[in-house]
């Protein structure tokens, strides 16, 4: 993904004078293109993301559109007045992306860790707060936030996650998909693991359960439409995002559900349990030990159809 | 009652732990591929004068709340700290076995304490230990004990806004028993510090910050253990030794080449740096 993001940028860069990439002293080589494409819209801003936030906001006040980039926790808790006032509450068209989310660091530690920036940044009135599965999601998302008038946030992956969308998909902010069709129940994600709800509707498949999936590209605005018509045909939800489970995706799907039925019953929420990771192993490791892998989301896909049977 | 390290050894016998120090980095980094060498080695000898000249920690009673507190404020070169604290006594070197290891607490940064005996706060996150070190120094002039409080930082975490924001409340608050160590090895991640962001000249800026500063050859030992012994007898300002360092410093090809940053040796890379080491 951040290939995708880099190559993208550097396309942008040279379609429009506006499109400016400050990064935090972070993707070594990563932006040479770019930096060749238009060396005068590339800043190193060193590790400072506190002061490159609020001149990204001063950027884009001034007519300029730019991009933050550095590693997701600096690029939002770090610096979350920064956002709030800064590029929040002046609206000001600032793209802020956050690299190596949710577990995509996981041996590098808490610090490195982002389980908490879809619930905190959600918060923020008219910033849209997004986690594309895949690059072509990514590209697409970029592109609008690029022409929006608001803010955006966007988390994204690493290096390597598969494609997850079909040609056909509809990609963009706030646009819903279904990666795959079933009838049991829905499965509705946000980010990269949703390739790991993939392979669990696989191993269930000959067990005769049929699960759909459902991409929603992130946690703010939601697709209330898409959302509409899933909760007519599936009586059971199951969110997944590899992020805490305080106050993210499962938390804006209870919040919406119980906005527009009352109290639901229908969802049960997959995530990263209420607490820092101290043992710490590298990404596929840490998905398995908190069954966020295949087999842990497959088990709890049965659990939900078991559970909300009764 | 803590002891200080263990019996004042000779600069010829600290040139030889770090000598040994190195060659354990490099071959543990390179088995479990963990990146930093470079940031790893430029602060070997800083480690080495702290840990067993300067610190009054105990290896057997790592808790005393007596002890002096040493953050590594470039949390990201807890690799060489880890083999510091092995060699130093507070755990078994065996332990060190499992770095990089899934479910292993030794990682690329230090995890908050009471997980490795030794660590004193969890950093990775640049620009924490410095404030963090002045909390601690506080605390100790608050409750009337005898610490001192160091936090090794690197050039580029002086970047960070609030690295100055506790220079300035340190200056104010006369906080004389803290004391940086800055490994200036003039790279951060993406290029060289000074283009990056202006920080020449460094001593002079913390001077005017209220600091009293020393600028130094962060590889003679010599040298650091006076700048230390110096800061402990300033009795009115923080202290700062600005440590001109090389990255990757004790491997040739290593040595202010950045990639260091980010690679890990392969075996022949790893071959050939312990080779080195070994005719060191
Ligand atoms: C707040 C924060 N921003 C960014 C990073 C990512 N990062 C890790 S090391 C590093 C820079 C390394 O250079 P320097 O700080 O000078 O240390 P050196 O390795 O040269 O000793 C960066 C930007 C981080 N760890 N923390």
């Amino acid at each position: 993904m951040r290939d995708a993001f880099a190559s993208e940028m550097t396309a942008l860069a040279a379609q429009r004078g506006d499109v400016t990439l400050l990064s935090g002293d972070i993707g070594n080589r990563m932006f040479d293109r770019f930096k060749e494409a238009a060396p005068e819209r590339f800043l190193n801003c060193g590790i400072a993301e506190a002061n490159m936030m609020s001149l990204a906001a001063g950027m884009a006040l001034s007519g300029l559109r730019p991009v933050v980039y550095t590693i997701t926790p600096f690029t939002t808790t770090r610096c979350l007045e920064q956002i709030r006032v800064g590029v929040a509450y002046h609206q000001a068209p600032v793209v802020i992306v956050g690299t190596g989310s949710g577990l995509s660091y996981a041996e590098l530690g808490p610090t490195h860790h982002s389980l908490e920036d879809l619930a905190i940044l959600r918060t923020l009135p008219g910033l849209n707060v997004l986690a594309p599965a895949d690059s072509a999601e990514l590209v697409a998302q970029l592109r609008e936030a690029l022409n929006a008038p608001r803010p955006t946030y966007m988390r994204i992956g690493k290096k390597g996650e598969p494609q997850l969308h079909g040609h056909d998909a509809r990609l963009g902010i706030g646009k819903a998909n279904l990666l795959r069709d079933g009838t049991d129940l829905l499965l509705v994600g946000v980010g990269p693991i949703l390739s790991e709800a993939l392979k669990a509707a696989e191993i269930l498949t000959p067990s005769g359960i049929s699960i759909a999936v459902a991409s929603l590209g992130g946690v703010k605005p939601l697709d209330g439409a898409f959302l509409a018509a899933m909760a007519e045909r599936f009586p059971r939800w199951l969110s997944l995002e590899e992020h805490g489970i305080t106050g993210g995706l499962g938390s804006a799907l209870l919040e919406w559900l119980a906005d527009r039925d009352g109290p639901p019953n229908r969802l049960r929420r997959l995530g990263v349990p209420d607490q820092f990771l101290h043992e710490l192993g590298n990404q596929a490791y840490t998905r398995g030990q908190l069954g966020l892998d295949a087999a842990g989301i497959e088990k709890s896909i049965r659990n939900a159809i078991k559970e909300q049977r009764k | 009652m803590i002891s200080a390290a263990p019996g004042q050894p000779n600069p010829v016998e600290l040139s030889a732990t770090a000598l040994i120090l190195r060659q354990r980095l490099v071959s543990t980094s390179a088995a479990a591929k963990i990146p930093h060498l470079g940031s790893c080695l430029s602060c070997v000898e800083l480690l080495v004068a702290l840990y067993w000249q300067e610190l009054h920690v105990d290896p057997a009673n790592p808790e005393d709340p007596d002890r002096d507190r040493f953050l590594l404020s470039k949390g990201h070169g807890a690799p060489i700290l880890f083999q510091v604290l092995a060699e130093r006594g507070f755990f078994p070197l065996e332990r060190l076995d499992d770095f990089g290891k899934a479910g292993s607490v030794f990682h690329e940064h230090p995890p908050k304490p009471g997980y490795i005996p030794g660590i004193e706060a969890a950093t990775g996150s640049l620009g924490h230990g410095l404030p963090m070190a002045l909390g601690m120094a506080l605390a100790a002039r608050i409750q009337q004990r005898p610490s001192r409080c160091y936090a090794l930082l690197s050039d580029g975490e002086c970047n960070e806004g609030s690295i100055w924001e506790a220079a300035l409340l340190a200056a104010s608050q006369k906080v004389h028993t803290l004391t940086a160590i800055i490994d200036f090895n003039k790279w951060q991640a993406t290029g060289r510090s000074q283009e990056v962001m202006a920080l020449d000249p460094l001593a002079a800026k913390w001077e005017a910050f209220g600091w009293h500063a020393q600028e130094i050859d962060g590889h003679d030992l010599a040298a650091i253990a006076q700048a230390l012994a110096a800061a402990r007898a300033e009795r009115e300002r923080p202290s700062v030794i600005v440590a001109h360092t090389v990255k990757g410093k004790g491997v040739s090809f290593m040595e202010d080449n950045n990639n260091w940053h980010y690679r890990t040796p392969n075996p022949e890379e790893l071959a050939a740096a312990l080779a080195e080491l070994e005719a060191a």
